[in-house]
């Protein structure tokens, strides 16, 4: 099953290297890792998503939550969440693909960000599977470069991960 | 408050920990902290001949004594030689600060001279790790180190130190913080109280229990406790290999070692037992065998302090998580209370008729009970530990190497107190019993301490004979020589038809008496039992002299019992090399 695990960790050198080491020395997986700076110089948030049987991922929890730079965890998927996967995609649009690509890039509430002669960049935001079905939408067009965030996620309502 | 160089305070701060020992070896990276302990440090620093005996002999010291080993190396090589030993103390928890030199900090990256990234090849196998920025944090990520190796479930530290932040020209303000704050560390105080009630409750209910008890109750300090209450519901105790000694050995209720080389009665009890209560052990594949068939019967109530070791291979049907101390204490209130409510409970009849299976198995196959091994003309390795326990009245501490002696001396030998009994079980670190028995024996100077070895083994840091000689530490190691990694051959002589791949060293053995006596030690050869009882004699005798007993033992002999595998249960053994279960 697909979990998305959140981490608030602390902003120490190799500290992302315990996290990411600890998956491939004990053979879980990682599907996507999003990392950056809170408001608070101290800590950084991070968000994976990695799958696993329940006792896997029981491990896997209980082993972060272990490491002393793991300030705070949550399994982001135990309850009501916004994930949101942020994807920049450069694709060859000429002639008649460039208005192809326009309406199709419309429908999926993307936006052009850069335009070339032959070529467009698009943004889109939104769950990991909206990404796929636009890429998947785009098969027809030549795709040049994927680049993926990778899924931040937070929880809704009152509920917060915070010291 | 005093000024002091990054390198006074490394000192400093030692001796304010309260160390009594640094086990370590100079070089290019450490040589400013040397000086500052040369200069200032009351603290004795022990000279080993290899980096990997400093982790190991800081290791032994702290198995036996419970304070953390304090381990000082320099950059590059000196850092991967204490690999080993850290990753041994890492498996087995043990608590362990190691401080590592490293190449001054504006080299860092560039592949200077002995630079290697110490806190990235040691990350696996430590509980967490520093790299000094500032000389200035010296003092406090000292203390945090000690705090952490120490608190929770023990384990290994690296302190990694570049040498410019130990330079004795750059002086700081000296102060050695009091107490930690770590707000991402906090291990757990107390078990939750529902849980314990419930664990009370089941074990009252049993009728055929176990109590399966490790390593944890050994480094919790909670022997009494845990022969508190199983003296008083008189349920039967098993030790894993880790946890020889948390239950006196020769107490009736002992069923001895469990595991793949444990005793019959043990795993039989297991495999038929009701309810199970693990306390400090963590299911080990040396214990459980295949796992899906590991004790159908039994409802686990598991106490451990750290949430991974709770159903990580076996499902826990009550977890508890915490310290075993507090939780003992706990449960023991509980179950008094209970029993006041009902005293029916447990039921002992019940309990009655399972002695009386418990001690059919021992009678049937039992390892002190009935003769398991065989006659021979040669010397039996399993004499030699009943000789050595004879002579050193059950009462050394004894360390070991891996390989068959290390299994013959955890069955033979009965460990009726913690800490006693020092070996390497998680990572099976041939070489760990040399180094280890230095560190044990500077630190009870006065007790008896025996290496039991084998001539595979002892070779792996026979160097240490000479730190021994430069420190005067007269242990009495007690080498099975069979001739062979005895392990690896008996594994081949039962699974690859007796094709012995490299476990015979041919005629290249050292003599061993010339090799102690150059570094200035007593060798003494044993090839015939009648003597060998006066032989170990003699040699304890010598109290101030490092003894080698080079013990020629039957080689063709195996440990028994040993577990069926692959897919056996916990009650599939081996019972000798044509009987089994
Ligand atoms: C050749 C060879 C053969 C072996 N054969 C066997 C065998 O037959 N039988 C056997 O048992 N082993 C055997 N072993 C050893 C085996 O590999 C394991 O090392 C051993 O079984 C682990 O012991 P343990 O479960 O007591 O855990 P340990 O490794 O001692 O771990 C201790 C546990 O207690 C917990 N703990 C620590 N402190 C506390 C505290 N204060 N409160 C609560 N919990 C705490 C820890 O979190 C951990 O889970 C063998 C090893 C070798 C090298
Ligand atoms: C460093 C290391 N290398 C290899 C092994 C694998 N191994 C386990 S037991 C053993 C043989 C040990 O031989 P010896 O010390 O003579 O002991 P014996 O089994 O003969 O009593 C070997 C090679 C190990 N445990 N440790
Ligand atoms: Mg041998």
């Amino acid at each position: 099953m697909r979990r998305i695990i959140s981490i608030l960790l602390e902003n120490e050198p190799g500290a992302l290297s315990r996290v990411i080491g600890l998956f491939s020395q004990r053979g879980y997986n990682i599907e996507t890792l999003n990392v950056a700076p809170t408001e608070d110089v101290t800590l950084s948030r991070l968000t994976l998503t990695t799958t696993g049987d329940d006792k896997t991922m029981e491990q896997i929890t209980k082993q972060l939550n272990k490491l002393v730079d793991v300030v705070k965890l949550v399994d982001l998927s135990e309850g009501a969440h916004i994930e949101r996967d942020l994807m920049l995609i450069k694709v060859r649009a000429s002639g008649a693909m460039r208005d192809e690509i326009k309406r199709t890039t419309d429908i999926f509430r993307g936006q052009i960000v850069d335009v070339g002669p032959n070529t467009y960049t698009i943004q889109l935001t939104g769950t990991g599977e909206k990404l796929d079905s636009f890429v998947a939408a785009m098969a027809e067009a030549d795709i040049l470069e994927v680049v993926r965030s990778g899924v931040a996620g937070i929880s809704r309502g009152e509920k917060v991960l915070r010291l | 408050m005093e000024l002091l160089s990054g390198g006074e305070m490394i000192a400093k701060a030692l001796e304010d920990e309260g160390v009594e020992y640094i086990f370590g070896y100079p070089g290019g990276a450490v040589l400013h902290i040397y000086d500052a302990l040369f200069k200032t440090s009351k603290v004795p620093h022990v000279l080993v001949r290899h980096e990997q005996a400093a982790t190991h002999a800081a290791d032994g010291y702290a198995r036996a004594t419970g304070k953390p080993g304090v381990v000082l190396v320099t950059s590059g090589p000196g850092a991967t030689n204490a690999i080993t030993g850290i990753a041994t103390a890492y498996m087995d928890s043990i608590p362990m600060v190691v401080l590592s030199g490293q190449v001054a900090t504006h080299l860092i990256g560039e592949d200077a001279f002995q630079e290697t990234d110490m806190v990235g090849i040691s990350r696996p196998i430590v509980k967490h790790s520093f790299m000094i920025r500032r000389a200035e944090d010296i003092p406090a990520t000292i203390r945090k180190a000690f705090h952490i190796a120490t608190t929770g479930r023990p384990g290994p530290v690296v302190i990694d130190i570049p040498k410019d932040c130990t330079r004795p020209d750059a002086k700081f303000e000296y102060h050695y913080p009091e107490t930690v704050k770590l707000r991402s560390y906090a291990p757990a105080q107390r078990g939750h109280t529902g849980q314990i009630r419930k664990a009370a409750k089941l074990l009252l209910s049993a009728k055929r229990p176990v109590i399966y008890a490790g390593g944890g109750v050994i480094l919790g300090e909670s022997s009494e406790l845990l022969t508190r209450l199983a003296r008083k519901l008189n349920y039967p105790v098993t030790n894993t290999l880790m946890g020889l000694g948390a239950y006196p050995a020769t107490d009736r209720q002992f069923l001895g070692m469990l595991g793949m080389h444990g005793f019959y009665e043990a795993n039989m009890a297991m495999h038929h037992s009701d309810v199970i209560l693990a306390v400090g052990a963590r299911f080990d594949d040396r214990v459980t065998n295949t796992v899906s068939r590991f004790c159908p019967g039994a409802k686990i109530i598991h106490i451990d302090i750290d949430p991974t070791s709770i159903s990580k291979t076996v499902a826990a049907d009550i977890p508890i998580v915490g310290p075993v101390q507090s939780v003992l204490e706990d449960l023991l209130d509980i179950l008094e209370s209970l029993q006041e409510k009902d005293p029916k409970q447990p039921d002992t009849a019940a309990l009655g008729r399972w002695w009386q299976q418990i001690d059919e198995w021992r009678a049937k196959h039992g390892l002190w009970t009935g003769r398991r091994y065989g006659e021979s003309d040669r010397i039996m390795p399993q004499q030699v530990i009943e000789s050595l326990y004879r002579v050193t009245g059950g009462d050394a501490y004894v360390t070991s190497d891996v390989g068959q002696h290390q299994m013959f001396a955890a069955q033979y030998y009965k460990f009726d107190k913690p800490r006693r009994w020092i070996n390497s079980g998680g990572l099976g670190t041939m070489g760990f019993g040399l180094p280890a028995a230095m560190g044990v024996k500077l630190a009870f100077p006065d007790m008896e301490v025996a290496c039991v070895t084998g001539e595979g083994s002892i070779q792996m840091n026979i160097q240490e004979l000479s730190t021994c000689k430069q420190y005067s530490t007269p242990i009495k190691i007690i080498n099975l020589r069979n001739n062979y990694l005895g392990m690896v051959k008996q594994w081949q002589d039962m699974q690859y038809e007796g094709r012995y791949a490299m476990s015979t060293y041919e005629d290249s053995l050292p003599d061993f008496m010339k090799l102690v006596e150059s570094y200035g030690h007593v060798g003494i050869q044993v090839t015939r039992l009648e003597e060998l009882d006066q032989r170990m004699e003699e040699a304890f005798a010598m109290k101030d002299r490092l003894v080698f007993l080079d013990i020629f033992i039957d080689p063709m002999e195996h440990v028994y019992p040993m577990h069926v595998a692959p897919n056996g249960a916990m009650k599939d053994m081996w019972l000798s090399k044509n009987e089994r279960t």
